[in-house]
């Protein structure tokens, strides 16, 4: 298990401040002056890897290729379509009072399926709130999703079954989960990779910094995925960072890339040599996907207090499914047919989405105390059946 | 031949060595864990017999700790996290109460975290700050997790295996001052429930409710005391959620007064817990209110008054005579 030899001197600030002071060590020096950014001027833009362009034009990168059949094209339009209405329908059921809250994705279904769709079987992904379009990648009905928002379960899938784990809501912790799995992964010998998601606000959390360290110094499959929409709430990403979200994994002593997260085919192919790397023994990478979130942060929330309606007319110009539809039209891969297909597909699945939501069932309230613990517990016991015995108490409770 | 005299610290490294020996998906992380074999010496020899992979030396974060021992846990193993000292859990305290608390409710059962989460706590060795605390009604505040607290080597070398098989989250309390007590330990014996009480010694006039490191002051309060012909029963409670509450409350039926010892501050303390309910059952039988001498509502102090904060005999026999002319 190797680590980078400049991770350790660059951590400290209070270790660089005294040996500057010295200038004994040159070396040193020289190591922390090329890791320091040359500028931080957001002006200079993204060193992006790009592969379709906000115009739908198909590009190349020379570190990642990516050969897909015309088919595999279609479907991730297919997909970018689907995510999309998931969302839309999920935050229209919060509108009409069915659900108490959503976190709306609308903006990074690229991010999502480039990511999702990277997985494979093995793998197991960490997701925050948001991961929508990550989880129906990984076969988790949208239904299933809803039930959380709505109230009536806590996530109701199975982790172990989907290779997907619940939703983590307080920021960053699931990256050291996502860790540790991984290290479980190394401890048995398998081949799988894990995928850890988080935002840029996340970035600042010391729970994801620790989650840096242990899987460098472990050397463990993992793979970071920071879908760095510009906003944590209402702060931007200046106030997480005074360089590049990606620029960070170099402290750490990995790999870090910036990728455009609203190119799905971009995406794909970071996400693919990522996992691929982790599988290898190679370690954790850092993918920072620049993308931009393009509603509020969740429906209780008002973006129009702290940014400029500008700044989304202009991300509306790199929107992720408009750039696909259109490579997939001018290059022939599909037409008005195809679309129409997509859009029939949609419209059946928030049908689904509706009917599923409104039937799901309020709890049982006894069913509060379930679960609480593995190997049950008399005092829940004792408090479950106080609990009946009061609800009972009520006339015609069970009539 | 399978008794041999050890002390709690040997004998919890002996329990730990069985759980490595008897289930290969059982790990031991934490700091200093591995080569030094721990700053109390607990994991002594364990990494040089099950290797790197199963006792790992971490890097010092306890919330990476703990955060990870999460993950293991979904891959299906049993992780058992030390954590140095009781003053530094505080960095995975988000993890613990958040994450590993509450996962089993939240997955409806279909994420299972087996992990035991060692804490050496309480006072009485000259420690700087941060090193003497008693934070265990944090944890049993917190729904989702057990508690358990071992007082003896026998039970500390039964109580961390049962610890380790068990598929809910249990913190457990090491009595760090009480590390170097000896005991016999009967390796071949067949060991309590891990969720019992035990009446450690058997009395008629008050019943002390104690745990942890101060089961031996209580022990020995009683015996000054039965110099005097007070007739005192102790009462450990072992596990301190769940708590025994039928050998608890059978005992101060059975005495009548009740006081609980406890070195955590006092004030909504798991002590204020146990005073309540036995309040509440034993309202009828009580002959005086339940009495607690615990930590005062402060900080740990200084290392040179420590004593003065801490329960001692004398201020136990204050209470039992408090109790009893009340």
């Amino acid at each position: 298990m190797e680590t980078a030899p400049t991770g350790r001197h660059l951590l400290c600030p209070s270790d660089r401040r005294s040996r500057v002071r010295g200038s004994e060590d040159k070396e040193w020096q020289t190591l922390a002056r090329s890791a320091m950014p040359q500028s931080v001027q957001p002006s200079e833009g993204p060193e992006l890897v790009q592969l379709l362009t906000p115009e739908g034009e198909r590009v190349e990168h020379p570190d990642y290729a990516l050969e897909l059949t015309e088919a595999e094209y279609r479907d991730l339009y297919r997909d970018l379509v689907l995510v999309r209405r998931i969302d839309t329908e999920a935050t229209a059921l919060q509108r009409q009072g069915e659900l108490g809250l959503w976190a709306s994705l609308l903006g990074q279904e690229a991010a999502q399926v480039g990511a999702g769709r990277a997985l494979t079987g093995g793998d197991f992904a960490f997701p925050t709130y948001r991961e929508h379009g990550v989880a129906y990648c990984k076969g988790v009905d949208p239904v299933t999703l809803l039930g959380l928002f709505r109230g009536v379960n806590q996530g109701g899938w199975n982790p172990h079954d989907k290779g997907f784990q619940l939703y983590t809501i307080v920021i960053g912790s699931q990256t050291l989960h996502a860790t540790g799995y991984a290290m479980g992964l190394q401890r048995d010998g398998a081949d799988g990779a894990v995928m850890g998601f988080f935002g840029d606000g996340a970035s600042s959390q010391g729970d994801v910094n620790e989650a840096f360290v242990w899987a460098s110094v472990f050397q463990a499959p993992v793979v970071f995925f920071c879908q760095n929409n510009q906003w944590a709430i209402s702060e931007p990403l200046e106030r997480q960072s005074r360089i590049p979200l990606y620029q960070r994994a170099k402290g750490f002593g990995f790999p870090g890339v910036r990728v455009d997260g609203n190119d799905v085919l971009a995406v794909l192919a970071v996400s693919r040599a990522a996992l691929e790397r982790a599988r290898e023994g190679s370690g954790p990478t850092l993918i920072e996907a620049f993308t931009y979130r393009m509603g509020p942060h969740t429906t209780s929330d008002d973006p129009t207090r702290y940014r400029l309606a500008a700044e989304l007319e202009t991300w509306k110009l790199k929107d992720p499914i408009e750039r696909m539809k259109a490579y997939l039209s001018r290059s022939g891969m599909a037409g008005h047919d195809f679309f129409d297909e997509v859009d029939k597909a949609a419209d059946d699945l928030a049908a689904h989405i509706r009917a599923g939501c409104l039937a799901l069932p309020d709890p049982d309230p006894i069913s509060l105390f379930d679960h609480v613990y593995a190997g049950g517990s008399t005092l829940l016991d004792e408090e479950r059946e106080q609990l009946a015995s009061y609800l009972e108490s009520f006339e015609g409770a069970h009539s | 031949m399978s008794a041999s005299t050890l002390t709690l610290g040997k004998a919890l490294n002996e329990g730990l060595r069985k759980a490595l020996e008897n289930d290969p998906k059982v790990l031991i992380m934490g700091e200093d864990v591995g080569r030094l074999g721990g700053v109390f010496r607990v994991t002594d020899g364990l990494q040089k017999d099950f290797g790197e992979d199963r006792v790992i030396d971490t890097p010092l974060a306890e919330s990476g700790i703990v955060g990870t021992a999460v993950g293991l846990a979904i891959r299906g193993f049993r992780p058992v996290c030390e954590i140095q000292f009781d003053g530094f859990v505080f960095p995975a305290f988000d993890q613990i109460v958040s994450q590993v608390a509450k996962m089993h409710y939240r997955s409806a059962g279909n994420v299972k975290l087996p992990i035991t989460i060692r804490i050496p706590f309480g006072g009485g060795i000259g420690a700087v700050e941060h090193h003497s605390e008693s934070p265990e009604s944090y944890f049993c505040h917190t729904p989702g997790l057990k508690v358990v607290a071992c007082s003896n080597p026998v039970d500390a070398y039964w109580m961390i295996q049962q610890a380790i098989t068990s598929d809910d989250p249990i913190v457990f309390f090491e009595p760090k001052r009480r590390y170097w007590d000896k005991a016999e330990v009967d390796t071949s014996a067949s060991p309590k429930s891990l969720w019992s009480a035990d009446v450690v010694r058997t009395g008629s006039e008050v019943t002390l409710l104690t745990y942890g490191p101060s089961v031996k002051t209580c022990l020995e309060a009683a015996a000054a005391a039965g110099t005097e012909g007070r007739d005192i029963e102790v009462v450990d409670l072992r596990s301190l959620s769940p708590i025994d509450w039928d050998t608890v409350l059978t005992s101060v039926r059975k005495t009548r007064h009740a006081i609980v010892v406890a070195e955590a501050p006092v004030f909504a303390s798991l002590a204020a817990e146990i005073a309540a309910r036995v309040s509440e059952k034993c309202f009828y039988e009580l002959e005086s209110p339940v009495l607690r001498v615990c930590g005062y509502s402060t900080p740990y102090p200084t290392s040179r008054i420590e004593e003065d904060y801490l329960p001692d005999l004398d201020r136990i026999l204050d209470a039992v005579d408090r109790s009893l002319a009340f």
